[in-house]
């Protein structure tokens, strides 16, 4: 381990259950009248970032916020669509903020930390209140009360949502906090602007570099500390769930600064995808976890069975989820779910013309739950099965309509009326820059909220708990905690921004931008993009070994050398000009592939979403090693593309450590 | 999977930057039906990178319709053919082999053009900052049970708030008017209790905005609705009408 890095996650002493409290109740404050002089920069406005640059504001410091989309409320968190998780037990199920910190454990296969886990659980309860607060509509039964429903890897119903549309409803509430703040003055917002460095200055973050991409103008922007809100990177496959845009450059200039990246390969695969379609794709389309509520999973019995799902009678159908884990049946979790569908493609059950996708069939509960229900809400006595089927439409329209909607617009084919065919596909990123209990990265003043860091999901998150995880960073953590920090800072005045090391920054950024411009080479820069993806697909997606592991390294560090010889980047810097800002992205995708694979070839076990070949159970599930890998595998980045791996342990003392086992 | 079987001719528009005149370029292009619309620029655009030639700029990010960052006008109607759905939901089913497609930027003097189909719309953030918000901060909130809303005024309350904010509304219409859009936001607001507060004070000014970004005057025609992806209903316009009276009748 280098000298001068210490892993110090500064979890406070004490009781689990109260270490926040008691943290909360004596951090440093810092009083208004230098809040007022204290400037914080916040780069990302999805909900980890809008609501911490609301909040903020409303405490009174002065805050500058950043996006590249032309808009802050087009984040990428507009795009979610299930739920998000809460602890408020208000179906008096048995829900409590222990069930709820338990489940995150044990769902991350325990590698998560036990005083952030519990810390999210905490203040779950008052997101939902902050949100109604707000105006957002959440979903409502006829009584008044709020509406929930049920997540993978849970038994209670603890999801509260808005149709197939939280994240566009939770985002748009802080994008509301946020505008108001702008409106009153506490907060500039700079849209269309990309961060292209951190600046550090006597080893404490100072600023940015932003590109106006717009004017393609680089400006430097100075802050007494630096908050990365910037998202996951799960376009780093080429095809994924994520918005085109979603990239990992913020996050990867603050690791080549000397930021730590935290267990980079710790990848989600979400079970409930549409299939790809064809090699023109651009994207790939979740369909929502909370479709497996009512959606049941099945593959024909027999290989080749090529009748029309709906003729398929019962008993020629394998419900492999509800056989295999009868406890959890069709809500295990994500990794569990998508090996599973995975496995029963590779052995040659799987449906449609790639024969890759598995049916999710919502036939079932329209008749049985939903067409009953309203059946018998409306007094009609004796319903044929036509009339039962028919009224559960129209409730399986009100949970899911947009999401049987966008099914249709992208397959033309109507799920009302045939099973979905779903595949597995990239959606999340668990993995991220390494931070402290205070959200800090080891770079002093340097901070990640949200997707963009490592810290509450451990090996695998469970569904409607990202969202719960952005607005607890951005709403109730982060104002609390950077207090200890800024509580410091209070005699700093701002730097100017024509010092060295701004200038230097700038320099580099300058100087990368017309390297890329340069190359003029004959192959596109999505064609790279494309051909990484691939690579990371097969190599480092929901199976990995080490041979794949190794051979994935070689091709990667052969692709970046072909892009940097070859690629084709038109236009100029000093101009509106999309593609260039997409040849960086794919340029810095182009090394966290590297680091991606170098993690999960060092890590010789497997848990949640990291599947080594080399290391499961007779079963075929997950088989961990918690003697060597009970660990946070935290990079460190060497000048060309080294790495030096620091490890955090991970201590469990108020969670009993099992195998998982959702059967 | 279908393969690339249709054959197309595209009249795209070309904008350097907003200063400049602009012109419509001829290009042709092979696409299959099951493309999106947006994955048929995605191959122009590598054609045109790989010719040498300046790909075409514009807005996108989830590709899902959510977003509201995509906004083309196809054949003189914002988001294309079909109702409901955005340009990037739009697929290539909905046209034939051997079409001309005719694709311009959102036009309102409002919306200033960055460059070819890429618009400014940042007026529309400025009319949110204006009011189109609850003032409550962090911290503030009462338990969320604690205020009952019966499922129909949620459910109504909803539908408004599913507005996603691309402007086709403003580009459908012959006056360019942002009612449809700050209807959309009065009207979730006002239907719920948590809203009801500062209601007078939020119409005014956002309507205020709107006037004052150039937007122009509602003629009750209709097309920003029958245009609108979201299906936003008309009537979120009579909401916003029906507050503002009331408002301005309070003095506000
Ligand atoms: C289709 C889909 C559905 C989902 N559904 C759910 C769900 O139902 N429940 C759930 O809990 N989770 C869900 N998730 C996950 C969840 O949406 C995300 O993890 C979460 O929204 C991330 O929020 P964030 O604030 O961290 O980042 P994002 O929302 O991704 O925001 C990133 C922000 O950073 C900005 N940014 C990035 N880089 C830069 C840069 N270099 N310079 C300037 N700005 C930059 C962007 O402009 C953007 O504003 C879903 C994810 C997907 C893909
Ligand atoms: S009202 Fe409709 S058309 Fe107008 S901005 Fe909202 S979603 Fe777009
Ligand atoms: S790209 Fe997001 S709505 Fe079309």
């Amino acid at each position: 381990m280098s000298k001068n890095i210490k892993l110090d996650s500064k979890i406070p002493a004490g009781e689990l259950s109260q270490k926040w409290t008691q943290y909360r109740s004596s951090v440093p404050l810092v009083n208004p009248a230098n809040k007022r002089n204290l400037e914080i920069i916040v780069v990302g406005t999805g909900l980890a970032g809008s609501s911490a640059a609301a909040t903020l504001a409303e405490m009174g410091y002065k805050v500058k916020a950043f996006c590249f989309q032309d808009s802050p409320r087009r984040a990428h968190s507009i795009a979610a669509q299930g739920g998000i998780n809460a602890a408020k037990n208000y179906q008096n199920d048995g829900d409590s903020v222990y069930r709820l910190f338990y489940d995150t454990i044990k769902g991350g296969d325990y590698r998560a930390r036990e005083a952030n886990v519990h810390r999210l659980a905490e203040v779950s309860t008052s997101i939902i209140d902050q949100c109604v607060a707000q105006g957002v509509p959440f979903a409502r039964e006829y009584g008044g009360t709020l509406s929930n429903r049920s997540f993978g890897g849970t038994q209670v119903q603890r999801t509260f949502y808005a149709a197939g549309q939280t994240g566009q409803q939770l985002l748009l509430g802080a994008y509301q906090a946020l505008e108001r703040q702008v409106g009153l003055g506490n907060v500039k917002m700079y849209s269309r602007h990309e961060m292209l460095d951190v600046v550090v200055v006597d080893g404490k973050a100072r600023g940015i570099i932003a590109r106006n991409l717009i004017t393609g103008e680089l400006e430097r922007h100075f802050g007494h500390a630096v908050l990365l809100c910037t998202g996951g990177y799960g376009n780093v496959f080429y095809l994924s769930t994520n918005a085109m845009g979603s990239n990992v450059t913020a996050g990867w200039k603050a690791h080549k600064a000397g930021a730590l990246f935290g267990n980079p390969c710790f990848t989600q695969i979400h079970p409930t995808c549409i299939p790809v379609s064809g090699h023109y794709q651009s994207k790939l389309t979740l369909m929502s976890e909370s479709l497996r509520n009512d959606g049941r999973i099945w593959v024909p019995k027999s290989k080749d069975d090529n009748r029309h799902p709906n003729d398929i009678p019962e008993e020629d159908r394998d419900y492999y989820l509800e056989r295999r884990y009868p406890a959890f049946g069709n809500l295990v979790p994500r990794d569990v779910a998508s090996r599973a569908a995975k496995e029963r493609c590779d052995a040659g059950y799987g449906v449609g013309s790639s024969k890759m996708a598995v049916y999710l069939d919502f036939r079932y509960n329209m008749i049985n739950k939903y067409g009953r229900a309203e059946a018998s809400r409306l007094n009609i006595e004796n319903p044929d099965e036509a009339t039962l089927l028919q009224l559960g439409k129209e409730v399986a329209k009100e949970q899911y309509g947009n999401l049987f909607d966008m099914y249709k617009q992208i397959t033309d084919e109507d799920p009302y009326e045939v099973p979905m065919r779903i595949y597995p596909a990239v959606h999340y990123t668990m993995g991220g820059l390494w931070v402290d209990y205070e959200l800090m990265t080891n770079i002093p003043g340097l901070y990640a909220l949200g997707e963009a860091n490592f810290s509450d999901h451990g090996a695998n998150r469970l569904g409607a708990s990202a969202l719960m995880q952005g607005l607890a960073d951005g709403y109730f953590v982060i104002p609390y905690t950077i207090g200890s920090y800024l509580s410091n800072e209070i005699r700093t005045k701002s730097i100017p921004t024509d010092s060295d090391e701004f200038a230097a920054a700038e320099n580099k950024v300058r100087e990368r931008l017309q390297q890329l411009l340069s190359i003029n080479g004959t192959q596109t820069v999505e064609s790279f993009h494309r051909r990484l993806g691939l690579i990371m697909w097969d190599k480092c997606g929901m199976s990995r070994s080490e041979e794949g592991l190794k051979q994935a390294i070689a091709e990667i560090r052969a692709l970046r050398d072909e892009f940097w010889k070859d690629a084709r980047v038109p236009g100029t810097m000093d101009s509106f000009n999309p593609e260039l800002e997409k040849a960086g992205r794919v340029a810095d995708f182009l090394e966290l592939g590297e680091l991606m694979c170098i993690d999960a070839l060092e890590r010789n076990e497997s848990c949640g979403g990291h599947f080594r070949e080399e290391y499961q159970t007779e079963e075929g599930e997950a088989k961990r090693d918690d003697d060597n890998y009970m660990v946070v595998s935290a990079w460190e980045y060497k000048e060309g593309n080294a790495w030096e791996l620091h490890k955090e342990p991970l201590v469990y003392e108020n969670i009993k450590i099992a195998q998982r086992s959702y059967k | 999977m279908s393969n690339s079987n249709m054959n197309l001719k595209l009249k795209v528009w070309r904008q350097q930057n907003a200063k400049d005149e602009g012109h419509f370029e001829d290009y042709t292009v092979q696409a299959s039906p099951d493309m999106s619309f947006l994955e048929m620029f995605d191959v122009l655009n590598e054609q045109l990178i790989t010719e040498g030639k300046n790909p075409v700029a514009f807005d996108h990010d989830c590709r899902e319709g959510i977003c509201g960052m995509c906004s083309m006008v196809i054949n003189g109607r914002p988001h294309g053919p079909k109702q409901g759905v955005t340009t990037c939901q739009l697929h290539m089913r909905s046209f034939s082999d051997g079409d001309t497609i005719v694709v311009e930027p959102w036009r309102s003097n409002a919306f200033p053009v960055i460059r070819d189909l890429s618009v400014n719309r940042s007026a529309f953030d400025r009319i949110i900052a204006s009011g189109g918000y609850v003032s409550v901060n962090t911290g503030n909130a009462v338990d969320a049970n604690a205020t009952l809303i019966p499922k129909e005024t949620a459910d109504e309350a909803f539908e408004a708030a599913t507005c996603i904010g691309c402007g086709a509304c403003v580009s459908a219409c012959k006056n360019a008017s942002a009612m449809l859009f700050v209807g959309a936001k009065v009207t979730q607001l006002s239907l719920l209790p948590q809203g009801q507060a500062e209601a007078s004070k939020r119409v005014v000014a956002m309507v205020n905005q709107m006037d004052a970004e150039g937007f122009g005057a509602c003629t009750n025609t209709g097309a920003c609705s029958a245009e609108c992806p979201k299906q936003i209903p008309l009537s979120v316009i009579a909401t916003l009408n029906r507050e503002y009276i009331k408002a301005k009748l309070k003095g506000y």
